[in-house]
């Protein structure tokens, strides 16, 4: 698999990301996010393209593509056409793709959002806009193989949604609030957001 | 004594700082520019440039929309001051993304007075901030011309 193979290549291994974002501004940033972060990237403007260039759109193209194995998808949600859940269900639901990790960008911050994307499987939920802290944690959290870790990394994703509700978000209530779902949360910490809490019950 | 570097050092610090404190800039800023280096030195303008063409083009959209009286697109309005506000939040454009928020509000009441109203203080937003921000990339000039380095400043 993958990830197993780049942390036991003997040189320092890189991780390939697709980068997906219809604006612009954002596709620059996050670009020179992940390239500042020793990532190669590759940006694309929607879903659809992702889907070309993962070589799921059906079209039996260029096995060049193959070759660029990617790593990590990075994805805004709100993006005309294909979604970025749309993108993510997309990707989970075929079996060449879905062991790669799919981190969800959004610039707003609505819960039942959140816990939709992490239980089709999202890695992450990040809030936007992105900072250099968020794709160095990123990082660390794919370099370890996701998974592994997710019970001790997760913990550092409520400072982020957390910090986010105090600086922009107008209107929503606490994150870390209980949830109006019917999920027994009461064996897990406070401090784990409900988005979390659902994310750990449903990979089980 | 002072010396011109040192001046010129002093007039962008002071001149940073008052931009971040009469809220024009906030900590995303300041994050863009951690993303620049000798191998990027030019990041920041770059990004601020695209953020700037994209106020243009979007307001220019919005504008146009507005003015089919009695059948505005609120939705494309809305759409448009969704991706403005994206970008200007990306961008660390305090200010500009503070009217955003009201014109997204304007909008998803279909209140076409404070619509027109929001959207022109947003036009003079960004244009005031990308005369500020070419202020400061001159003096950054400045200093280079001059021998010196720009400097660090912590907000």
């Amino acid at each position: 698999m993958a990830l197993r193979d780049l942390s036991s290549s003997s040189s320092s291994p890189e991780l390939h990301v697709l980068a997906v974002d219809d604006s612009f501004v954002d596709r620059k940033v996050l670009e020179r996010l992940l390239k500042i972060s020793a990532c190669k990237v590759t940006t694309v403007e929607s879903g659809t393209r992702a889907l070309q260039y993962l070589g799921l759109d059906g079209d039996n193209g260029s096995s060049g593509l193959k070759d660029l194995k990617v790593n990590l998808i990075v994805t805004d949600y709100s993006m005309p056409g294909l979604t970025g859940y749309e993108l993510l269900k997309k990707i989970k639901e075929s079996s060449a793709l879905r062991e790669i990790p799919v981190v969800i960008m959004s610039s707003e911050n609505i819960q039942p959002r959140i816990e939709q994307c992490m239980i089709e499987g999202a890695e992450e939920f990040l809030l936007k806009p992105v900072k250099l802290a968020d794709v160095k944690r990123l990082k660390e959290l794919i370099m370890r193989g996701g998974e592994a870790e997710e019970g001790k990394t997760k913990k550092l994703s409520p400072k982020r949604i957390l910090q986010n509700d105090i600086d922009s978000s107008p209107s929503s209530s606490s994150s870390t609030s209980s949830s109006s779902s019917s999920h027994d949360v009461s064996s897990l910490d406070d401090d784990t957001p409900s988005s979390k809490r659902i994310k750990l019950e449903s990979r089980g | 004594m002072d010396t011109l570097i040192a001046q010129l050092q002093r007039q962008f610090r002071d001149y940073t700082i008052s931009l971040y404190h009469q809220g024009f800039l906030d900590d995303q800023f300041t994050e863009l520019k951690k993303l620049q280096d000798e191998c990027s030195p030019d990041f920041v303008a770059e990004v601020v440039t695209l953020f700037f063409e994209d106020c243009e083009k979007l307001i220019s959209n919005m504008a146009r929309a507005l003015d089919q009286a009695g059948n505005v697109d609120f939705k494309l309005v809305g759409s448009s001051v969704h991706q403005l506000k994206g970008s200007s939040s990306s961008v660390g454009a305090k200010r500009v993304k503070g009217l955003c928020i009201t014109l997204k509000e304007c909008c998803d009441s279909q209140n076409y007075e404070g619509c027109v109203r929001c959207l022109q203080q947003v036009d003079i937003e960004y244009k005031t901030l990308k005369a500020k921000l070419q202020d400061l990339f001159n003096l950054e000039q400045q200093i280079v011309q001059a021998g010196g380095r720009i400097p660090q400043v912590d907000i």
